[in-house]
């Protein structure tokens, strides 16, 4: 088990290191990088000064080696627009952004194995048939445009909820809302799946023929065997996370990292695109080794290969 | 079908079982003469995917001739008819779904932006569908190390957010028609690679391919007659799933104004241009929204379709249970 996960770890290093090669190559050979980094507007004067001040007009492998020394040292440039490190502001809207997928994750998880078993246990039924198209449906859902029309229902015609910040209990439910909706849809028809092979295993046959009461052989014999390919998904879960936390952090005008690589892009605050993108790639590979790590902990037929 | 397998108490229930199990070896038989039914008649027996396939049908025409045939309405502006809401009939059919701040029609627009939505969402997964099906042939049949090397790319691709790819690339490059489609393939590459090298893996094990082989065949002869072939319809599934998702990401990228730029329209666009209005006009950000949720949904609709259509083992599913109903009537 050791050697494969030193291995995924090692993967996730090389792809890292990629990446950082990948932004700095990209940056440099799409044009003259003073245009990535200052705002469209700058004077020749401006561009000049600022190309000579970051070494823009020095070879090209000597900007590399420098380039890498910063980014070991976590120095990812200044934001022009905030006149702070890029890497202070990153890690500064990080925690509000994973408060926000924490809760989601929480939410969606439970919500869809509920769903899932349920739909599972009479496959064809009323609640199957609902449960899955509900699911398809948010599976299919515009992120953005929920976001909107629950902002229209909700906020302007109602009056129930605000429209967007940060705040007590109220501003948490359509931001959480919207950005469960595609991690359960997908969810609800992986778990179902699951719990229908767990329902029709061997094991589930044994126990009821050991006389196990019916409950206890949905809860505790099949649906923690069928809670496994939960686990394997996670990680695509994670990604989708992020995509849609963008959006709806945009939508909600959530402060998160999202949001603050959105207004990037949109001010044209190149270290400060550099800065989030870099990190959550880290952080979306420190999650699939700990994901890893867990379906080991959770199923004692990987331990055992 | 398996239903009455459980409980079957009244007489009912086992009445039933017996027909259904009678109409099921009628159709067994009906079916090795017939060798199956055509699709089209599959398809009519599944009201939800003969919808589904009939909006995505109706969503190409509008993608094919919409802007030819409603161009002009979509960008005529009449200032007298201005923000009308849905349902107003005075100004003329044109104006069922509304107008904009500038009084152009609602449904025109939404049918000319159809072209940049799906041309830009379709191009890019047959992109991905073409490259992910090389790739994945080559990393299945040629060798270990290019194998390996090409899996491992797919990983990092895979493991990353492809919206933040998206917006890498756009800011870095303009945000074009071409770019767009370049980026949403490149997300969706790995699926395809994949599906196709894992059945690779194992259909190059099979007899057939050893006959080829043993026949002299060359390698890229037994790929293209005998593992495509058999690797397509999967493919094809994928493709109608993808359709979708990549339609999503567009739009979100649109939305959030890293897309397709104005004058050009997309619905994911409008979205974003409706969304100023939305306590004036709310229809401007609604209905380019419900475009981009039936036309998905229906994608994923026609793919579970076909999923079941292109399993052998599933197929019967199909097939057996409307004909039953059909002998008991």
């Amino acid at each position: 088990m050791l050697p494969y996960l030193t291995r995924r770890a090692v993967h996730s290093v090389v792809a890292l290191l990629g990446l950082v090669v990948a932004v700095f190559f990209l940056a440099r050979l799409t044009g003259d990088p003073t245009d990535l980094f200052l705002p469209l507007d700058a004077s020749r004067e401006e561009r000049a000064e600022f190309a000579h001040k970051h070494g823009y007009d020095r070879p090209a492998t000597e900007q590399f080696v420098h380039f890498v020394g910063d980014v070991m040292e976590g120095n990812l440039g200044f934001s022009l627009r905030k006149q702070r490190p890029a890497m202070e502001l990153v890690l500064e809207a990080y925690p509000t952004t994973l408060k926000l997928a924490a809760v989601t994750l929480l939410l969606g998880i439970s919500l869809a194995v509920a769903v899932g078993a349920l739909a599972a246990y009479r496959p064809g039924g009323l609640f199957d048939r609902v449960g899955s198209t509900g699911s398809l449906i948010g599976a299919s859902a515009p992120d953005f445009w929920v976001a909107i029309t629950a902002i229209l229902l909700f906020s302007v015609s109602l009056g129930w909820l605000p429209t967007s910040g940060t705040g007590g209990f109220l501003y948490w439910i359509m931001p959480v809302t919207v950005l469960a909706l595609r991690p359960f849809g997908l969810l609800v028809q992986v778990v179902r799946g699951a719990m229908l092979d767990a329902l029709a295993s061997a094991y589930v046959k044994t126990a009821r023929a050991k006389g196990v009461g019916e409950s206890s052989v949905i809860y505790v014999h099949a649906l923690r065997n069928a809670c496994l390919p939960v686990v394997t998904v996670a990680g695509d879960i994670a990604v989708g996370m992020v995509n849609g936390a963008v959006i709806v952090e945009t939508v909600f005008g959530w402060p998160g990292v999202g949001k603050l690589m959105i207004d990037a892009v949109i001010q044209r605050d190149f270290a400060v695109v550099q800065a989030s993108i870099m990190v959550t790639a880290a952080a979306i590979f420190l999650m699939n080794i700990l994901i890893d790590l867990l379906y080991v902990a959770l199923d004692p037929r990987i331990r055992h290969q | 079908m398996s239903a009455p397998a459980n409980n079957a108490t009244s007489a009912a229930t086992i009445a039933a079982a017996i027909a259904d199990t009678r109409a099921i070896a009628a159709q067994a038989e009906m079916v090795t003469v017939r060798k199956g039914l055509p699709w089209w008649r599959l398809l009519a027996r599944d009201p939800l995917a003969l919808c589904a396939a009939v909006w995505l049908v109706l969503m190409l025409l509008c993608m094919l001739a919409g802007p030819e045939w409603l161009g002009k309405a979509a960008t005529d502006i009449n200032l007298r008819a201005r923000n009308l809401p849905p349902g107003s009939t005075e100004k003329g059919w044109i104006m069922f779904l509304g107008s904009d701040a500038l009084g152009r029609s609602m449904l025109a627009r939404l049918v000319v932006a159809s072209r940049n939505t799906l041309t830009v969402a379709f191009t890019a997964v047959v992109v991905a569908m073409l490259l992910g099906g090389v790739l994945g042939l080559i990393a299945g049949y040629i060798g270990r190390g290019v194998g390996n090397l090409i899996m491992r790319l797919s990983d990092v691709v895979q493991s990353f957010p492809s919206l933040l790819l998206a917006v890498v690339v756009l800011y870095m490059l303009e945000p074009r028609v071409a770019n767009l489609i370049i980026v949403l393939a490149v997300t969706r590459i790995p699926s395809y690679l994949r599906v196709t090298r894992a059945q690779v893996l194992e259909i190059r094990e099979r007899g057939f391919v050893d006959a080829a082989r043993a026949m002299g065949g060359s390698s890229t002869h037994i790929l293209w007659r005998h593992v495509v072939p058999i690797v397509a319809p999967t493919l094809l599934t994928i493709l109608t799933v993808d359709f979708a998702i990549v339609m999503l990401a567009e739009s979100g990228l649109s939305f959030l104004g890293i897309g397709i730029q104005p004058p050009e329209i997309t619905w994911g666009l409008m979205v974003a241009q409706g969304r100023n209005y939305l306590t004036q006009a709310w229809w401007l950000a609604f209905f380019p929204g419900l475009a981009i949720m039936i036309t998905t949904l229906s994608a994923n609709l026609l793919s579970n379709w076909l999923r079941l259509v292109t399993d052998p083992v599933q197929r019967w599913r199909l097939e057996a249970p409307k004909t039953a109903v059909k002998t008991n009537a």
